[in-house]
């Protein structure tokens, strides 16, 4: 047993299921409220990640201001997405939400390819988050540390929004029942495209903790977006708890499995869907 | 009656159309429009008439894709038989993931089929036999029952033309059939059509390994037209793409996954020196057709033609 590896593993398969955990957080709370599963949460997070290269680049603002930058200006374009095109959808099939979101990351996509080509570009931690800590078992750099404990707390902070705070019950409430909310006088659509705005800010979020471990690149989104569909549909969308849970949990899964078996650790949590899908179709905390 | 007969000339259009078009179009080209024609009509069974969005077909066209030039390249098959071996192979995957995925509906549906495609794209990228990144080479069409010569591209498209022909038709038999109707019912209310006693899961899933073996076969003929298999066949876009196709031409209706597939590929074609701009247009094009093109071209068409005569 290489204890070294093993936990180097481990270490790993946190750091992705923070990332899994974010993105279908996000994921849940657009579902929850639009009934549209949003393809352009992958094109989002990248983009949330370029965001944080432009502000370097061109401004000379560090990784401190991206945190906060990247995700309100990620969560004015959801905004603008959902004002002009996703409300015009909400009357038809829900599949045609997920036509519309599939386009758009093709387009945006395919804009940062045009103007950057497919190569990763570096983007360098920040001073204060270098270094490494000898933990005796294994050597744990700060700044992944960092990502986990920050994940944790977003995801717990979001988690306390929704399930215990006045606007998170007025949220539930209009999952529940939108007609009824706006009778109350509750401005139900301007809720809708804030949420859609929330939804994606976490996504360009988890885009800023990406940017120093991965390489910056276009492609940073499609693929790993397909993989939080599959934890999504492992968790189901009920819970936002759920959905944190299922993502670190799936991220582990998936590191061990890099330990055990390297060759599945691709496909793993693809397979994982399956067994789920023929013993609990509506998935681990879903209802229904 | 009406609606016999637009579909007769319509489709005496379409045949009048491909059987020339080898004397206009560089036949390389016409073969690649005939097997995405071929693959968006499978995808249009289910969608247009099953209710189910998959965005997973690329599986069942690369699988189709990588077997037929498998079969051709390693066990020396002929033609025919190494398309049937794509076609057979997508069946076999067709069964196995649809029996997965007809678990959920709508978008769930959506994710799940996505999700098993790239489970398979991976596959595909560490198995041995598909080559990994290189893909298949050296496939070799031979001749048409040890008889016709396929190495004259003309052979090839006539070939490519009647495997398209019968594939249509056999889509067409399968819609206008009980069975069809009946996957229609499912698709307007499914509660009603298990009310009425019909085992619904079996229907789509019957749908779903017809409309996966088509795509198979679609796959496995354009292998043997380009002479390889690759990653690109099964990769997620290859899903976005049938999907666009179907959505751009209208969904439901008998011709407009052909036309859709035409005008795609075409702009690939034409497009192709753009780069990145191909994958920008294909998203606009998406986002309109959602937002204000809905019918598609042909289903915009069908509905002028009522107009007209109302």
């Amino acid at each position: 047993m290489n204890t070294q590896a093993l936990f180097g593993q481990l270490l790993i398969g946190l750091i992705n299921g923070s990332f899994y955990a974010l993105l279908s957080l996000g994921l849940a709370v657009i579902f929850g409220l639009l009934n549209i599963i949003n393809f352009t949460h992958g094109a989002l997070y990248m983009t949330g990640a370029f965001v944080s290269y432009f502000l370097l680049e061109k401004a000379g603002l560090g990784y401190w201001w991206a945190l906060v930058i990247a995700p309100i200006v990620v969560g004015a374009v959801g905004v603008v997405i959902e004002r002009l095109m996703l409300s015009r959808l909400y009357k038809l099939d829900h599949l045609y939400g997920l036509l519309l979101t599939f386009g758009l990351a093709l387009m945006i996509e395919g804009g940062f390819q045009h103007e950057f080509g497919s190569a990763g570009l570096p983007y360098s931690m920040p001073e204060s988050l270098q270094g490494v800590q000898n933990l005796g078992f294994m050597f744990l750099p700060n700044y992944r540390a960092w990502v986990i404990f920050a994940s944790l707390v977003i995801c717990f902070s979001t988690w306390f929004l929704i399930e215990r705070t006045k606007l998170g019950a007025y949220l539930r409430a209009a999952t529940e029942n939108p007609s009824l909310v706006q009778a109350f006088g509750v401005n139900v659509p301007r809720m809708i495209t804030l949420t859609y705005g929330l939804g994606v800010g976490l996504a360009a979020l988890a885009g800023v903790f990406a940017a120093p471990i991965y390489q910056v690149s276009p492609q940073m989104g499609s693929s790993l977006i397909i993989v939080v569909f599959a934890v999504v549909v492992i968790g189901g969308m009920g819970s936002i708890m759920g959905s944190i849970l299922t993502g670190f949990g799936l991220g582990i899964i998936e590191g061990l499995t890099k330990y055990i078996y390297p060759e599945a650790s691709n496909t793993v949590i693809f397979v994982i869907m399956a067994i789920v899908l023929m013993i609990r179709p509506q998935g681990l905390f879903g209802q229904r | 009656m009406n609606e016999q007969r637009y579909e007769r000339v319509g489709f005496a259009v379409m045949f009048v159309a491909f059987a020339l078009a080898p004397f206009v179009i560089y036949p390389a080209f016409g073969m690649q429009l005939l097997c995405f024609a071929i693959f968006a009509c499978a995808f249009n069974l289910l969608i247009g008439f099953g209710g189910l969005l998959s965005f997973g077909h690329a599986m069942f066209f690369g699988m189709g894709s990588y077997l037929a030039a498998y079969a051709s390249a390693a066990w020396g098959f002929p033609i025919e038989l190494a398309i049937l071996t794509g076609a057979a192979t997508s069946l076999v995957l067709g069964v196995l993931s649809g029996f997965i995925a007809i678990r959920r509906q709508g978008i769930y549906f959506a994710m799940i089929t996505l999700a098993l495609a790239q489970m398979v794209y991976f596959f595909c990228l560490r198995a041995p036999f598909t080559g990994g990144e290189n893909g298949i080479q050296g496939v070799k069409r031979g001749s048409l029952l040890g008889l016709l010569d396929l190495g004259q591209p003309i052979a090839m498209y006539y070939v490519v033309f009647a495997i398209f022909i019968l594939a249509f038709l056999l889509i067409h038999r399968i819609i206008h059939s009980p069975f069809g109707q009946v996957l229609k019912a499912i698709r307007e209310n499914e509660p009603r059509a298990i009310s009425l006693g019909y085992r619904t899961e079996r229907y789509k899933l019957a749908a779903f390994v017809m409309s996966a073996t088509l795509a198979g076969l679609a796959g496995a003929t354009k292998a043997m037209v380009t002479m390889n298999a690759s990653l690109t066949d099964v990769y997620w876009t290859m899903s976005g793409e049938v999907v666009l196709m179907t959505l751009l031409g209208g969904m439901g209706t008998v011709f407009g996954p052909v036309v859709g597939a035409m005008v795609i590929i075409s702009m690939q074609l034409y497009l192709a020196e753009l780069g990145a701009w191909v994958t920008i247009i294909q998203g606009a094009i998406f986002v309109f057709c959602v937002l204000a093109f809905r019918r598609g071209i042909v289903g915009e068409i069908e509905a002028w033609l009522r107009r007209r005569k109302a």
